[in-house]
This record gives structure tokens, C-alpha cells and sequence, in this order.
């Protein structure tokens, strides 16, 4: 069982999505380079935050017509588990293995804090072992979700809004929407429920040290999806 | 990569991406405020958007919508405009 990180020009939380697998989960890993054209051997895909291509054009943009993410989404048709955060969030959506887009926040600022969600679903493998208030850090300046209302209304029937942003007792309000998200909506399930996105950083919440574990439960998911 | 050099023949496309009009603009909020403190009162509401400018062999409006589609505008946020600039 193993995971590929992928690595863009820009990529920054790539050592830190190793560690939490490799150390803090268990779970074998490897870096992937953008240029690589193949995920032989892999049975999860990590894509991690950071800037990818300088955020050039559109956050994501770039990097979601790289070579590597070709294969993603050939790997994410056949089922297998892609976790996208942060940056990682914003190139899967504009890779079309998500709905949405990802815009500057609301209120114009850079973002970095611990926040809450509430776990939405429990259909898919990446939300069924999350705690039902999840406590975990985001950081960024463009996580504003949005997405056309009658999309939202289907991704709704279907159950894959997967995470939304609340106060500490489990309640989605305006001063806990930390970017202006459409709903509160944090993160995304693809319709199959084998594709995650979400703003917020697992690979930062999984040991105490680092100020909470959290993201071990989402985390988990490699695991979860590869068993099936 | 094709390099085109700089000659009569060139074609230009100029393409306006903006960010669709149900969306908050926040980068045209900052600037609308901004201009509001140097004095500018009059400043209503401000949209930013981007202007991408394409040198090519020929100009084909089929080909450029093509290239916005795939690559230079976001469908989901973004509309895009095309001119062959001459």
C-alpha cells in the first residue's frame, strides 16, 4: 500500500503530507515529480498545498494540466483514493474531478488558524472515520468555494459536501466561515465519493505537538479506500 | 517551441477573462476602497479582471475559444471575450 505525494514547481506542504503518512499514519509514500507520466505501483494520490506554478492564471490552473494530473484523473476513474489540500483542493477542482472553484477570500485576507468543521457525510471513507467536530488549521488567501446553485443543490442530493466550517459546538454561522464560502462548505466528495478536496490541512493535525490530531481521521481514508 | 518573429504577418488575439458577474469581486472591492481613501467618491463598485494577449501564426477566433476553454478561463467563475487585435 502506498501513496504518491505529488510535487509541483511551488508545492510546500509535500514534506509535510510525507511525514504525517509515513511517520504519523504508517502508510508508505513517495514523492511524484509533476513531469512523471505514470502512477504504477500507487494505490492513493496525495496532491498537496502550497502555491503550484506560482498560482499563475488561476490557482491550480497550471498544475492541473500537468502531466501527472492526467494520470490522476485516470487513476480517480477508476476509483482510486485522491486526497487534495489547500492547493491540493484548488487543482483538483480545476481539474474537473470536483465541482466548484476556489476564489480570494471575502475579506481580502490570508488566512492561517486552527478552525472547526463539521462532518457532513459518512458515505465515504474520507469522512467516516473524521471526528464529528473536527478541529484543524487552515491557511490561505484563496478559499473562497463557490459554485453554481444548481450544482450545489445536486451535490447536496448526493451527499458530497463533505465538511463545513462551524463555531466549537458544531454550528455553521457567519463568524465561523473563515473566506466567505459559499454555505460554509470546507470541503468536497466527487460523485463516487473516492475524491476529496478540502481547504484545510490534515497532514498538519496528526500529532499533539503540532497542536491537535485531528486529521488523522481523514488521513485514515488512504487506508480505508485502499482495503476496499 | 515555435517562435514567431516580430513582423507584419504576426496575428494577435486579446482576451478579456472576468470573473461572472453573480460572483463577489474581491480584489475589485479592495481597489474600489482604496480609491475611495485617495478621494475618488464617486467609486462605485470596482470588478478586476485579466487581459491575456496571444501572438500567433493565424489568427482563428475557434482556436482561441478552444485555448480559453481548456486552459486560460475557468467556465465554473470566469467569461471570456475574444478580439483579433490588427
Amino acid at each position: 500500500m502506498k501513496v504518491a505525494v505529488l510535487r509541483f514547481p511551488g508545492s510546500n506542504c509535500d514534506q509535510d503530507a510525507f511525514f504525517a503518512l509515513t511517520e504519523d499514519m504508517g502508510i508508505d509514500a513517495a514523492y511524484v515529480w509533476h513531469e512523471e507520466t505514470s502512477l504504477k505501483g500507487f494505490d492513493g494520490v496525495f496532491v498537496p498545498g502550497g502555491f503550484s506554478y506560482g498560482d499563475y492564471l488561476r490557482c491550480g490552473a497550471m498544475a492541473s494540466r500537468s502531466n501527472v494530473m492526467q494520470e490522476v484523473v485516470r487513476f480517480a476513474a477508476d476509483g482510486g483514493p485522491v486526497l487534495g489540500a489547500c492547493n491540493g483542493f484548488q487543482i483538483l477542482c480545476e481539474a474537473g474531478l470536483l465541482p466548484g472553484a476556489l476564489l480570494l477570500n471575502e475579506q481580502q485576507k490570508f488566512v492561517c488558524q486552527d478552525v472547526f468543521l463539521k462532518t457532513e457525510t459518512r458515505r465515504s471513507p474520507w469522512t467516516s472515520e473524521a471526528a464529528d467536530i473536527v478541529r484543524i488549521p487552515i491557511a490561505h488567501g484563496e478559499g473562497r468555494y463557490v459554485v453554481e446553485p444548481e450544482d450545489l443543490k445536486r451535490m447536496e442530493d448526493r451527499a458530497q459536501i463533505a465538511f463545513r466550517y462551524v463555531n466549537a459546538s458544531g454550528t455553521v454561522d457567519a463568524e465561523s466561515n473563515p473566506n466567505g464560502s459559499v454555505d460554509g462548505i470546507a470541503g468536497v466528495l466527487n460523485e463516487a465519493g473516492n475524491v476529496l478536496g478540502l481547504m484545510p490541512h490534515p497532514e498538519r493535525a496528526t500529532r499533539t505537538m503540532l497542536g491537535g490530531t485531528d486529521g488523522k481521521g481523514i488521513l485514515k481514508g488512504f487506508e480505508l479506500v485502499m482495503a476496499k | 517551441m515555435a517562435r514567431i518573429s516580430q513582423t507584419i504577418d504576426v496575428a494577435r488575439a486579446q482576451i478579456l477573462v472576468t470573473l461572472k458577474p453573480s460572483l463577489l469581486d474581491s480584489a475589485g472591492r479592495t481597489v474600489a476602497s482604496s480609491l475611495q481613501n485617495l478621494g475618488f467618491t464617486e467609486v462605485g463598485e470596482v470588478r478586476v479582471g485579466k487581459l491575456i494577449e496571444i501572438e500567433l501564426a493565424e489568427f482563428s477566433e475557434a482556436r482561441v475559444k478552444e485555448m480559453c476553454e481548456k486552459l486560460l478561463a475557468n467556465p465554473v467563475i470566469e467569461r471570456f471575450e475574444i478580439k483579433e487585435i490588427v
